[in-house]
C-alpha cells in the first residue's frame, strides 16, 4: 500500500511539474520579442504574406489557444512542426537526443571515475600533503565553470598537442553503418572499434569539460562523507578483523558513505545535462543543446517547446533513477 | 604463562594529556581480567591499544604489549595486524552500530574467516551456523541473510560475540558488552559471554564499570583511576580486602545486589582528592625522568 501511495504521488507531482514547464516555455518563448514568420519571410514580404504564413502555423489565433492546440497534439504524441526546418519536432528531436544522452552519460562516467579516485586517495592518505593536494585540486576544478575548462581543453588538446578531436561528433568522411544515433553504443556493438575510437576522440573534450566540475563535488563530497564513516564502529571492527586500511575503506566504508553522495550526484546531474546546452556549441557537438541554441536564433518556437519538454523528461527520470538506486544500494528502504 | 602481557604502557593525546600511566596487567591464558574505574579512566584505551584501534589522535609513548610472547609495538603494522586479527577479538559496547548496516548478517560472522585466515567458504558458513546455534539464534538461515537493522540489539549483541569467537581467538576484549542493552537481556548476555569463554578456555578482557559482575565473571581485577592502575588483585581478595582507598570507595559505592535498598555511598572526597594527588606525583616523576 506504502509503495502504491508514493508511487501514485510521485507521478502526480511528474504530471505537475510537466505542466508547469510546458506552461512557462510556452508562454515566455511567445513574450520575448523576435517573431519566427517575420524572419522565415525574404525581405519586402507584404502584411499578407505575412498574415497567411502566420494563420498556416496558427499563429494567428489567440495565445490560449494555440496552447490548447498545443497540449492537444502533445497528448497525441505530436509536437508539431518545426517552423526552420518543415520537418516534425518530434523527430527532430528524438534523432539528436542520443547524442546527447551519450555526451552527458560519458560525461557522468568520468565524474564519477575521477571524483571516486581523489576522494578514495585522499582518505587513504589523509591528514597527509596528499589530501591537502586533492582538495586543492578539487577546489580549482569546481571555481572554474564547464565552458571555461571546454576553452582550456581546446587549447591544451587541441592546439598546445593536438591529440583530440575539438568539433563534430565524427569524422565526416567516415561511413557510418548505423542504423540508431547512439554512435558510441553501436560502434561498440557492431565490434567497430575504429569508429568508436574516432567517437570517443571527438567526445573526449567536451565529456571531460563537464566532467570536471562535477568530480570535483563528488570527490569532496565522497571524501567527506568517507572519513566520517570510517570512525565508525563496524569500520574499527573491521580493522581488529585484520584487514588493512585499503580494504576498510573500500569493504566497509564505500557502500555507505556513497549514499549521501548519490543524492547529490543525481541533482548534479541534472545540471550537467543543462551544461551541455554550452559545451555542444562550443564542440559544434550535433546534440540536443546545440539544436536548442540554434532554435532559440531562428526562434522556432514548436522546436524550442519540444526540446525544453525533452529536457524536462530527462530531468524527472535522472530523479526516478537516483531515488531508485539509493533504495537498491540502501538495504533498509528496500526492506521498508 | 600470561597470554597477554601489557607492561608499562603510557599512552597521550598527541601533544601531551596523558591518558595511560605506566599501565601493567596480565591476562593468562584462559582467564577472565575484570577493568573497572570511573567513566573516562582509561578502559577502553587499554583494549584498544591491544588491539590495535587507537584513536589517530592517540599515541604511545612507551611500554610493551605482548601477546603471545610477541611485542606488538615491534611488529610492522601489516604483521600487527594480522598477528591480532589472527588472535585475538573485540565484543563491542553498542550491538546497533557494531554491525555494518550494509552487509548481511552471514558475510559478518566468517569475513575473518574467509579474507584474513583463508578458510574456504562453506567451512566459514558451517562455522557460522554452528555459532549461532551455540549463541541460541534459532532459524539461522533467515539471520544469516537478513540485514543488521532487522535483528532486535539483544540478537544483535549475540552475533557479534559469535562473530569474535569464531577464528578461535586466545584473547577477547569485551568493552562494556551489555552497556547498551536493555536491563532484561544484559544477564542473558552476560551469561552467554560468560559460558563461551569457558567453553572455549579463551582469555577475557572483561572492561565494565560493574563490580557486580566482576564478581559473577572474573577471576583477577584491575582498577583504574585517571590512566593509572590503583589495584591489581584476584577478585576473591578485592572484594574481601581492597587494599587502596578508591578501591575500597568504588566497592562502598556500588549497591549490594543483596540489599538494593541500601543505596550509593559517592566516593568521598577525600578519597578523590588523595587518588589525584598520586596521579600528580606520578607525573611529578615521570616529568623529572
Ligand atoms: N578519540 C579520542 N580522542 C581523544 N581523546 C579520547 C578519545 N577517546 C577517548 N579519549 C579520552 O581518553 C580518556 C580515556 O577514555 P576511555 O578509555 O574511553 O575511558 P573509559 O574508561 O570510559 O573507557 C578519556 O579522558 C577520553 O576523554
Ligand atoms: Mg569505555
Amino acid at each position: 500500500m506504502q509503495i502504491l501511495r508514493i508511487l501514485f504521488l510521485r507521478l502526480l507531482t511528474t504530471l505537475v511539474t510537466l505542466a508547469g514547464v510546458a506552461v512557462i516555455v510556452f508562454f515566455v518563448i511567445r513574450v520575448v520579442p523576435g517573431n519566427p514568420i517575420a524572419m522565415m519571410l525574404p525581405p519586402g514580404a507584404t502584411e499578407a504574406d505575412v498574415a497567411r504564413l502566420s494563420a498556416l502555423y496558427g499563429l494567428d489565433k489567440p495565445l490560449p489557444t494555440q496552447f490548447g492546440i498545443w497540449v492537444a497534439g502533445v497528448m497525441q504524441g505530436d509536437f508539431g512542426t518545426s517552423i526552420t526546418t518543415r520537418q516534425p519536432v518530434l523527430q527532430l528531436v528524438l534523432s539528436r537526443l542520443p547524442a546527447t544522452l551519450e555526451l552527458s552519460i560519458m560525461a557522468l562516467v568520468m565524474a564519477v571515475i575521477l571524483g571516486g579516485i581523489a576522494a578514495l586517495v585522499g582518505t587513504r592518505r589523509r591528514g597527509t600533503g596528499t589530501e591537502g593536494a586533492i582538495d586543492i585540486a578539487n577546489g580549482m576544478a569546481l571555481s572554474v565553470p564547464d565552458f571555461l575548462w571546454g576553452l582550456i581543453l581546446i587549447l591544451v588538446f587541441g592546439v598546445l598537442v593536438p591529440v583530440f578531436h575539438i568539433s563534430g561528433r565524427v569524422t565526416p568522411s567516415l561511413d557510418l553503418p548505423f542504423t540508431t544515433n547512439f554512435y558510441l553504443f553501436e560502434s561498440l556493438l557492431r565490434l567497430r572499434f575504429d569508429l568508436w575510437a574516432d567517437i570517443v576522440s571527438h567526445m573526449f573534450m567536451p565529456a571531460l569539460a563537464l566532467a570536471i566540475p562535477l568530480a570535483a563535488i563528488i570527490g569532496q563530497l565522497l571524501k567527506q562523507s568517507l572519513k566520517e564513516t570510517m570512525n565508525l564502529d563496524y569500520v574499527t571492527l573491521a580493522r581488529t578483523k585484520g584487514y588493512g586500511e585499503t580494504r576498510v575503506i573500500l569493504r566497509e566504508a564505500l557502500r555507505n558513505a556513497a549514499l549521501p553522495t548519490l543524492t547529490l550526484v543525481g541533482v548534479q546531474f541534472t545540471f550537467l545535462i543543462g551544461g551541455t546546452v554550452i559545451i555542444e556549441r562550443l564542440f559544434s557537438y550535433e546534440g540536443l543543446g546545440n539544436m536548442a541554441i540554434d532554435a532559440v536564433i531562428n526562434r522556432d518556437l514548436p522546436l524550442i517547446q519540444g526540446i525544453v519538454i525533452l529536457f524536462a523528461v530527462i530531468f524527472v527520470a535522472v530523479n526516478m533513477i537516483v531515488d531508485l538506486l539509493y533504495a537498491v544500494l540502501n538495504p533498509r528502504l528496500r526492506h521498508a | 604463562m600470561s597470554y597477554l602481557s601489557i607492561r608499562n604502557l603510557s599512552v597521550r593525546l598527541k601533544g601531551g594529556l596523558p591518558l595511560l600511566r605506566r599501565v601493567s596487567l596480565d591476562v593468562a591464558a584462559g582467564e577472565v581480567r575484570g577493568l573497572v574505574g570511573e567513566s573516562g579512566a582509561g578502559k577502553s584505551m587499554i583494549g584498544k591499544a591491544v588491539l590495535g584501534i587507537l584513536p589517530p589522535a592517540a599515541e604511545i609513548t612507551e611500554g610493551e604489549i605482548l601477546l603471545d610472547g610477541a611485542d606488538l609495538l615491534r611488529l610492522s603494522p601489516a604483521e600487527r595486524r594480522r598477528h591480532i586479527g589472527a588472535t585475538c577479538a573485540l565484543i563491542p559496547q553498542d550491538p546497533l552500530t557494531a554491525l555494518n548496516p550494509s552487509h548481511r548478517i552471514g558475510p559478518q560472522i566468517t569475513d575473518r574467516l574467509v579474507d584474513i585466515l583463508g578458510w574456504t567458504r562453506a567451512d566459514a558458513d558451517a562455522r557460522a551456523r554452528a555459532l549461532l546455534a551455540e549463541v541460541q539464534i534459532p532459524e539461522p538461515d533467515r539471520v544469516l541473510r537478513a540485514y543488521p537493522h532487522e535483528l532486535s540489539g539483544g540478537m544483535r549483541q549475540r552475533i557479534l560475540i559469535a562473530s569474535a569467537f569464531a577464528a578461535e581467538p586466545k584473547l577477547i576484549v569485551a568493552d562494556e558488552p551489555t552497556t547498551a542493552l536493555d536491563v532484561t537481556v544484559q544477564k542473558q548476555i552476560l551469561k552467554l559471554i560468560a559460558g563461551m569463554q569457558a567453553r572455549h578456555g579463551t582469555a577475557l578482557l572483561f572492561v565494565t564499570h560493574d563490580l557486580g559482575v566482576v564478581s559473577k565473571v572474573c577471576q583477577q581485577l584491575s582498577v583504574l583511576y585517571s590512566g593509572m592502575v590503583v589495584e591489581d588483585t584476584p577478585v576473591r581478595d578485592f572484594f574481601a580486602t581492597p587494599r587502596h582507598p578508591y578501591s575500597a570507595a568504588l566497592l562502598a559505592a556500588t549497591p549490594k545486589y543483596t540489599d538494593p535498598s541500601a543505596g550509593l555511598n559517592p566516593v568521598p572526597d577525600a578519597v578523590i582528592e588523595a587518588v589525584r594527588a598520586e596521579v600528580a606525583a606520578f607525573d611529578r616523576r615521570a616529568a623529572h625522568g
